[in-house]
């Protein structure tokens, strides 16, 4: 019997020649990411090495990344000083990785990874955030830890005691409709799954329309993963991944293909045909709580948001610019837009999509996590609805527990933001 | 025998134990008194002192789903509480065992406040109902640390036999 993806990469990174869903390995890290929670990280490295007499040092400062994006610029003097802390670590260890607050090379974690080239496939990818997944789309196996698991990386190297993931195999097939792509994909097989339908496993995605997808959409679908639960989600690599990794991330040297073999053991094969998917909403307040937009359309919206480490690429901008030329913003309604990256805001700069969605009255941000998890940029007033191309629509995610969270694609949210009201993006192409 | 002091349902995220506005707070000597900050009612209990150590959460299924912040576990931590769930989202489930923060599976476990409980090796009983619920057992891998303390005292156990001089 074959091994999965996951699988290949956990044998290989524990020095094993085959292993198994359950067994428990001790994989070597090839890269560990953390943004501002690294302060934390840095108090329980501390711990660790208190009374041991040994020099504090990490493992291998050139597999370390850390990236600001949670709070950016600073919302807080205490958030502030957390960030001033973590620039010392960084010079002191000499991590080169280090993305600051700056609107060239600076953005979100999970877009900064990709585009310097830091992920390949076959990689072990550890985070301090639940995003982390986000990397299984250039073949690496990538999950989210918490701060003090990361203080034992950033000593031993390896993550330890890890069980071996079972797999689910999800299988893509046809061509997207027109104004449907992959965040109706990831919404609709989270309501398929559930919340909870992929806890402590991998899902890895086969079939002809994830073939057809560029990594900015696989991106999208294995960031949201872990809204179904997964450790991690994973594209096995192929030509689409070498051409992003080449053309886009500037990779000059060998890159390693790991696929999964042809008698793999899957725990489940699930089969979804996206031809006549229509656009899909995860409604208030659970992310498997999804609907067809239909469904709630209608609903009035106060705050659109585009952007976060989901759907704040390239492709998403010119969509809602796209949608937004020479047209405006219903009063009564505010939008915000974050790129994901200083490159991506220079790139859509370039290609105008920041003038047209200035002009139509949205609000561009500076690239960073902006509102998504309700820390700063953009809070909701009591009662308030808020339409997002964001990963959660929990409780209280955009800090307000009174107000409400619904999630979409950049397609629905642009079409919203026109008329103020949840839309289907279809019906203003057939006008 | 402990009381159970606040039961919730299924999928309660880590926004909803710990906001993502007090993230900037780090520190386990500090992260408890946002527990739960959005629910008045029970957080204005843990911060008088109202629950005592040992209390117990009754919780549904995949609790502490959603954000890797280690702060719901730290939070939960420092008022020494047990949560009983059916079952827990993997990563606050592993930051609970590396902080010590005592977790229980239970799948099917009802109670209601006030309820007594009592936590054994292998079954959960409410003692105000008379029902009782069979637990799942950690995995070997995870089990191994809580038995070193957690994963700080772990990981200081292997750097000292790979890195160390000890």
């Amino acid at each position: 019997m074959g091994m999965t993806v996951v699988e290949k990469i956990l044998a290989r990174a524990s020095g094993r020649s085959v292993v198994r869903a359950g067994e428990v390995v001790e994989p070597r890290v090839d890269l560990a990411m953390s943004h501002e929670n690294a302060a934390l990280v840095i108090n329980q490295f501390a711990e660790v090495f208190r009374g041991t007499g040994l020099d504090a040092r990490v493992w291998d400062p050139s597999k370390i990344a850390i990236i600001f994006d949670h709070r950016v610029p600073a919302e807080s003097s205490k958030t502030a000083t957390n960030q001033k802390k973590v620039r010392e670590f960084v010079a002191a260890q000499g991590i080169a990785r280090f993305h600051d607050i700056r609107g060239d090379s600076g953005g979100i974690c999970h877009q900064v990874l990709p585009e310097n080239g830091y992920v390949r496939p076959g990689f072990v990818v550890v985070g301090t955030d639940s995003h982390t997944t986000t990397h299984g789309a250039l073949g690496a196996f990538s999950f989210g830890i918490g701060a003090t698991e990361m203080a034992s990386v950033w000593a031993l190297g390896s993550a330890v005691n890890i069980e071996v993931p079972a797999t689910i195999k999800v299988v893509v097939r046809g061509t997207f409709p027109p104004m449907v792509g992959p965040k109706d994909l990831i919404l609709h097989l989270i309501g398929k799954l559930s919340a909870q339908g992929a806890n402590y496993r991998v899902i890895e995605f086969h079939g002809d329309a994830i073939g057809r997808m560029p990594t900015s959409g696989r991106l999208v679908i294995c960031n949201m993963a872990v809204e179904a639960g997964a450790t991690s989600g994973i594209v096995p690599s192929d030509k689409e991944t070498l051409r992003y990794l080449r053309s886009e991330a500037g990779v000059k040297d060998s890159i390693d293909l790991v696929l999964p073999d042809l008698d793999a053991e899957y725990e489940r094969v699930v089969e979804i045909d996206v031809s006549d998917l229509a656009p899909q909403i995860a409604c208030p307040h659970t992310v498997d709580n999804v609907r067809r937009v239909d469904d709630v359309a209608g609903t009035a919206v106060q705050q659109i948001v585009i952007g976060s480490c989901t759907n704040g690429r390239l492709d998403d901008l010119e969509v809602a610019a796209r949608i937004l030329k020479g047209k405006n913003v219903a009063p009564g309604t505010r939008m915000l837009v974050f790129p994901a990256s200083g490159r991506i805001y220079a790139q859509a700069l370039e290609k105008g999509y920041v003038a047209d969605l200035i002009k139509a009255g949205a609000v561009v941000m500076n690239p960073g996590c902006g509102p998504c998890l309700g820390v700063h940029q953009g809070a909701l007033g009591d009662g308030e609805t808020a339409l997002s191309t964001t990963n959660r629509n929990f409780k209280g995610r955009m800090g307000n527990p009174t107000a409400q969270v619904y999630l979409c694609s950049p397609a629905v949210a642009a079409a919203s933001a026109l008329t103020g009201v949840v839309t289907d993006p279809r019906k203003g192409e057939q006008e | 025998m402990a009381t159970v002091v606040f039961v919730t349902g299924d999928d309660v995220s880590t926004d909803a134990i710990y906001p993502g506005r007090y993230m900037a707070t780090v520190l386990p000597t500090e992260t408890p008194q946002y527990a739960f900050a959005d629910n008045a009612e029970f957080n204005g209990r843990l911060k008088a002192k109202q629950v005592p150590p040992e209390s117990v959460v009754v919780a549904g299924r995949n609790f502490g789903c959603g954000s890797s912040r280690e702060q719901a576990a730290s939070a939960l931590k420092g008022y020494d509480l047990t949560i009983v769930a059916e079952g827990f989202a993997r990563i606050f489930m592993q930051n609970s065992i590396n902080l010590g923060l005592k977790l229980v599976i239970a799948p099917g476990v009802r109670a209601s406040e006030g309820d007594r409980v009592e936590v054994h090796p292998d079954r959960v009983v409410n003692e105000t109902t008379g029902e009782s619920y069979a637990t799942v057992r950690l995995p070997e891998a995870r089990q191994a640390i809580i038995d070193a303390g957690g994963l700080i005292a772990y990981t200081r156990t292997l750097l000292l036999q790979r890195r160390g001089r000890a």
